[in-house]
């Protein structure tokens, strides 16, 4: 194996990723500003924030596309700066947007890739047919690739990105964009490929998919990690156990926030709604009745993502 | 269910490269990645040539028909040809340069913009080992093959209505290559560096045509105003046409020739620097 080349020391074998005050330039603006990170072989590692806390430029110095501007970086125990291609010979990158030749047809897609990895034609041909039976794409091999769903063009660019059989899949807003029934089928290949031990590295703003996919996740904002755990962890810690959501008609909240107030527990105005955090939404619920205030609708729910960024950031996932 | 495929290397077909086990994997050496590129650019072109056929092949086909053959007939009974030469035989080595340059810059234009910004298939292949370099190079080695095709085929095809007067036309084929390619490269710069596709239409329009119509191409230098000549001579079309024209008469170029190569090589080899450094920057900031 590698000898470690920095301070960093020697890298145990089952830590993946791992970086230390990592962070990245562009001109003025910071967009990851000194991260720490680990990741170890074979866990679902999420990165959860919203559109600009920085994921995606962190996903291009981890898939060794974007030189690091300061910190320490190993990815499977070696230097970007050193190894980028080796390490990228042993990554699989399923990028934001799609990346596909659309004039190509979907297993011209996948002969492409894998003679990008420098493997044979033969090794291309046989792993581009269990790809395709794995995405669900067999029946359309021979198609242009322009003409298919979203969905299927997702689970195309991960089948690509798996040609190479990686160690590690970088999956970076995998599922941005599809509709309910897409997302839970790419999920589900999701799931097969981290039962069958691939490690994967996902950046999502979506709370639901952190809580479905991650094993364990940072909450990141403005380019730094606000909060680190698994979702139940995280959920423990920064939130209650449930939560109350309060709407009211349009322009009545601001008259009933304080009333909202005065039962007791963390409260939270949206735009939209209240949210009061309590560890028994029921009673909390009837406590607010008691005072008079009647909500247009209410709801009582468990605590999620969602809830532990509000409360590390004050602010929404989705803005 | 059955086990995942994904993370299986493939059993029935022991892995020989070795490059689908985990761990680390056997390096690629410089040839196979750029390899790898020119197999995605070879595909392509396997699905787009026909489509394609117009502007490479009938397009010169036309300029040929119409001024070596319709225009030449009136020059060559009002002025004897040009310096003693039909006509046919003036202005066909000069649509042959044309020829390379037009698809030298066209094949760089609106597919290098499609790789970078619409299909992203160079951000796609910059994730694999493949570098930059292997990216560029890949990508350039076929459009140069194709340029090698397109001229010889012409070439060929005008050999046919006795528009050469020597077997020595055979060395416009790596001239043209070479001038093809001294439009294309620098393009690949410009293509990494712009945002907008309107540029190509700004490009072609003002420095382009003029270029294409003033290089000595269908009409002598000298038949410029001397103060526009320079201009010419600043163009790398104007020595690809001068050297094709030498060929095609079966004579030399003398120490011109050295002149015309370097400039020619020089545009390659400056366009080489900024397309590299313009790829890096707009692909793997």
């Amino acid at each position: 194996m590698w000898a470690p080349s920095s301070s960093v020391g020697v890298v145990g074998d089952d830590v993946l990723l791992r970086a230390r005050g990592l962070t990245k330039t562009f001109g003025d603006f910071t967009a990851v500003d000194g991260i720490d990170v680990d990741v170890r072989r074979g866990e679902a590692f999420g990165f959860l924030g919203p559109n600009g806390a920085g994921k995606s430029s962190t996903m291009k110095m981890v898939g060794c596309v974007s030189p690091v501007t300061s910190g320490e970086l190993r990815i499977l125990g070696m230097d970007p700066d050193d190894d980028g291609p080796a390490i990228r010979a042993r990554l699989g990158v399923c990028p934001q947007q799609d990346m596909l030749d659309e004039d190509l047809s979907v297993e011209e897609n996948l002969w492409v890739y894998g003679r990008f990895f420098g493997l044979s034609r033969h090794e291309v041909r046989a792993r581009a047919d269990e790809l395709l039976e794995f995405a669900q794409l067999t029946e359309r091999r021979h198609d242009r690739v322009e003409p298919l769903s979203g969905g299927m063009k997702r689970r195309l660019t991960i089948a690509r990105a798996l040609i190479n059989n990686p160690e590690v899949l970088l999956l970076d807003e995998p599922t941005t964009g599809l509709d309910p029934q897409a997302r839970h089928v790419l999920w589900d290949r999701l799931y097969r490929l981290k039962r069958d031990g691939v490690t994967l590295i996902i950046t999502t703003h979506y709370m639901d998919e952190a809580e479905q996919l991650c094993d364990r996740l940072v909450v990141m904002d403005r380019g730094r990690i606000a909060a680190e755990g698994s979702p139940r962890s995280l959920i423990d810690a920064y939130s209650t156990r449930e939560v109350v959501e309060l709407r009211f008609a349009v322009d009545e909240q601001d008259h009933h926030v304080d009333a909202v107030r005065s039962v007791g527990g963390r409260v939270e105005e949206l735009p939209d709604r209240l949210l009061v955090y309590t560890d028994d939404g029921d009673s909390t619920l009837a406590a607010v009745h008691e005072r008079g205030v009647k909500p247009h609708a209410a709801l009582v729910r468990r605590s999620t993502l969602e809830d532990v960024f509000l409360h590390l950031t004050g602010r929404s996932l989705i803005d | 269910m059955s086990a995942l495929p994904a993370t299986q290397p493939t059993t029935a077909h022991p892995a020989p490269s070795g490059r689908l086990a985990p761990g680390p994997r056997a390096p690629m050496r410089r040839g196979e990645r750029i390899g790898g590129a020119m197999a995605h650019h070879l595909r392509v072109y396997r699905r787009t040539w026909r489509g394609s056929i117009i502007s490479r092949f009938l397009s010169p086909l036309f300029f040929l028909a119409a001024m070596g053959l319709g225009l030449g007939s009136l020059v060559d009974s009002s002025a004897g040809g040009v310096g003693g030469q039909p006509y046919l035989q003036f202005v066909v080595p000069g649509i042959v340069a044309y020829q390379a340059a037009l698809l030298g810059f066209g094949d760089a234009t609106y597919p290098v913009l499609g790789y970078i910004k619409w299909n992203r298939m160079y951000s796609a292949a910059l994730s694999t080992p493949l570098t930059v370099t292997d990216v560029l190079l890949g990508h350039l080695i076929v459009l140069g093959a194709n340029l090698v095709v397109a001229v010889t085929v012409f070439i060929a095809i005008a050999a046919l209505f006795g528009s050469f007067a020597s077997w020595w036309v055979l060395l416009g084929i790596p001239v043209g290559l070479l001038t093809g390619l001294a439009f294309a490269v620098p393009t690949f710069a410009i293509s990494a560096t712009i945002t907008t596709d309107n540029v190509f239409g700004i490009l072609y329009r003002f420095v382009l045509t003029p270029v294409l119509l003033f290089s000595g191409t269908f009409f002598p230098l000298e038949q410029l105003p001397v103060v526009l000549r320079p201009i010419a001579w600043a163009t790398p079309l104007w020595h690809g046409v001068e050297l094709t024209r030498d060929a095609a008469y079966g004579r030399s170029p003398g120490a011109m020739g050295l002149v015309h190569a370097v400039v020619i090589l020089a545009f390659v080899a400056v366009g080489w620097v900024l397309a590299h450094r313009a790829f890096t920057r707009r692909l793997t900031s």
